[in-house]
């Protein structure tokens, strides 16, 4: 089974975002920029897919496939999932970011050249927020999708799927190929070891460019502008338990 | 311009996500129906029609609609995507999962997780786990809308909509297979007036049962923990609070032993009361108190009991 996982370059998850004087973003320039923590996981999971951890069969995948789209340093961030694990690597270079719907097309078209079994990523990147471009991958290719993984088993042409909904787990089985996005508690990523940092830097990365597969990447959505979420006034420190219930009484909470 | 409005139910009746979501919809319309997808879900359309401000009430039923599955709910919503401007749906994970899916088919952007609408087209969403707002404008003529429920009023009771049936679609590719819902007497975090919240200074699970417990039951409150507690495993998933987990604005919120990381933050920093109990007095949760109690939960807890009375 050949697994495509798509990654992203992100602001890393330990840095506070800062946003721009001018409002027009947040501010990126000499910030530590790592791989999507969601993507992480994925790309975990497909490397023990391949490797055979945990209750996966080996051999269940036989050819990890990273992509990412972004600036030409995100091919740092493929580098880090093939001294993970992975195979090789695509990447489209995009100067700007990417709406999700946008990279929801580039996708699908990748798909279409690679012909994976199972595109496993993450649920959401931890910029953006959106959670969506799983969701519309799946819709744009017709499979069906599994979101929010806390559990994957592969067997009989399916994707068996534990996902953490609100308010508990619901597990459904969908045929393959699909679309997977991982949540949390689906794995905990490894750190790559020297000998496979130093073997990822001969596999393969295939550059490309948006232009080369033809899909409409037009923005849909103008940010108007970015601010700081409204600060919250600053509190009162209470002596004691007692104190305390007398606060919050004489402020009408209790 | 009429909106569709996607609800959100537990089988029989509508969750106040589902009134929340309406309060945001009549920001952008008079004109808003809500579309019920279930099985043997004719009582929670009937509830949906007592919301004020609802024009119709659309009830779609099917077993794969019974089960939320994604592709079921697409393949419903697309054949009445033609009569509304927008469709707009609460940021649960149910939402979160089908509304990209209808986006993508609609060849529309999708908008997650709104807070506020400024205008028809113009709308407010955190980004960067809460760490900044983002004010975007759709150029698309039709939008597909998820709602922050935390972030809106609830429509109020009072309506009497028309009840009509619609078709319900299946999701061919998808079984069901099983479901391990948490059952409680207590509060759903989403919905609860207070919440009182434990960190990983519990130290065991047990402890944060000992603990938590008989203070959730007091206060009537529902418990929520943080990530660091919920990867410990003293608490269950479902009970994280968090960018990673619920993003809940409650009366009032009681964090005991959170330190108060920025994940953590932007999951319950819109409660209209806060309350940490911390023994390091230089936790980042006393940032976003409005009162603090600097002491070790162990003596602070049961003294809180005992003045609670």
């Amino acid at each position: 089974m050949k697994v495509l996982v798509p990654v992203k370059r992100v602001i890393d998850y330990n840095v506070k975002a800062r946003v721009k004087a001018d409002q027009s973003g947040v501010d990126l320039a000499n910030v530590k920029m790592s791989m999507n923590p969601f993507d992480e996981i994925a790309v975990e999971e497909a490397v023990r897919l391949k490797e055979g951890k945990d209750h996966h069969a080996a051999g269940t995948a036989t050819e990890i496939v990273v992509v990412s789209i972004g600036v030409t340093q995100a091919q740092e961030t493929i580098r880090t999932a093939l001294a993970m694990g992975a195979d090789r690597g695509v990447l489209i270079q995009s100067d700007t970011d990417l709406e999700p719907l946008a990279v929801a097309k580039l996708l699908k078209a990748v798909v279409e050249e690679e012909k994976p079994d199972l595109v496993l990523m993450g649920k959401q990147s931890i910029d953006g927020d959106n959670n969506a471009v799983g969701q519309m991958l799946a819709a744009l290719l017709d499979w069906p999708q599994a979101t929010f993984a806390g559990k994957l088993v592969i067997d009989g042409g399916k994707a068996t799927v534990t996902r953490e909904v609100d308010g508990g787990l619901q597990t459904i089985a969908a045929e393959l190929p699909a679309v997977v996005t991982v949540d949390l508690r689906l794995n905990t990523p490894r750190y790559a070891s020297l000998p496979n940092i130093m073997k990822a830097k001969k596999k393969e990365i295939a550059m490309k460019a948006v232009a080369d597969y033809g899909v409409d990447v037009a923005d849909r959505l103008k940010v108007v502008k970015v601010t700081e979420p409204p600060k919250r006034a600053a509190g009162v420190k209470v002596e004691s338990a007692a104190q305390l219930v007398e606060s919050l009484k004489s402020a009408g909470v209790l | 311009m009429a909106v569709l409005v996607i609800a959100d139910h537990d089988g029989s009746a509508v969750r106040d996500t589902t009134h929340k979501t309406v309060t945001a919809a009549l920001a952008l319309s008079s004109e808003v129906d809500v579309l019920v997808v279930g099985q043997g879900a004719q009582a929670v359309a009937d509830g949906a029609a007592k919301i004020a401000g609802v024009r119709k009430v659309l009830l779609a039923e099917s077993a794969g609609l019974g089960k939320v599955l994604a592709e079921a709910v697409e393949a419903t919503v697309l054949p009445l995507a033609g009569g509304y401007d927008a469709i707009l749906t609460p940021a649960t994970t149910d939402g979160k999962n089908f509304a990209p899916r209808i986006a993508a088919k609609l060849d529309v952007a999708p908008i997650s997780d709104i807070v506020e609408v400024v205008s028809a087209d113009t709308f407010v969403r955190p980004i960067y786990a809460g760490n900044a707002l983002e004010t975007i404008q759709s150029g698309d003529a039709k939008k597909v809308i998820t709602v922050r429920p935390t972030a809106f009023a609830a429509a109020a009771e009072g309506g009497s909509a028309p009840v009509e049936s619609v078709a319900g679609a299946e999701a061919p590719k998808t079984t069901f297979v099983a479901e391990e819902m948490v059952k409680s007497d207590r509060p759903e975090l989403g919905a609860a007036k207070i919440i009182v919240s434990g960190g990983r200074a519990l130290g065991s699970a047990e402890e944060f049962h000992t603990v938590m417990e008989p203070l959730a039951d007091k206060l009537g409150a529902a418990i929520g923990a943080s990530r660091a507690a919920v990867d410990a495993g003293y608490a269950p998933n479902d009970y994280q609070v968090g960018q990673t987990g619920k993003v809940v604005a409650p009366m009032l919120y009681i964090a005991i032993g959170i330190s108060g990381a920025i994940q953590h933050l932007a999951g319950m920093k819109d409660s209209k009361t806060i309350v940490a109990i911390n023994k390091d007095p230089d936790a980042p949760i006393f940032q976003v108190a409005d009162f603090g109690l600097v002491a070790d939960y162990k003596t602070a807890v049961p003294e809180l009991m005992a003045a609670l009375g």
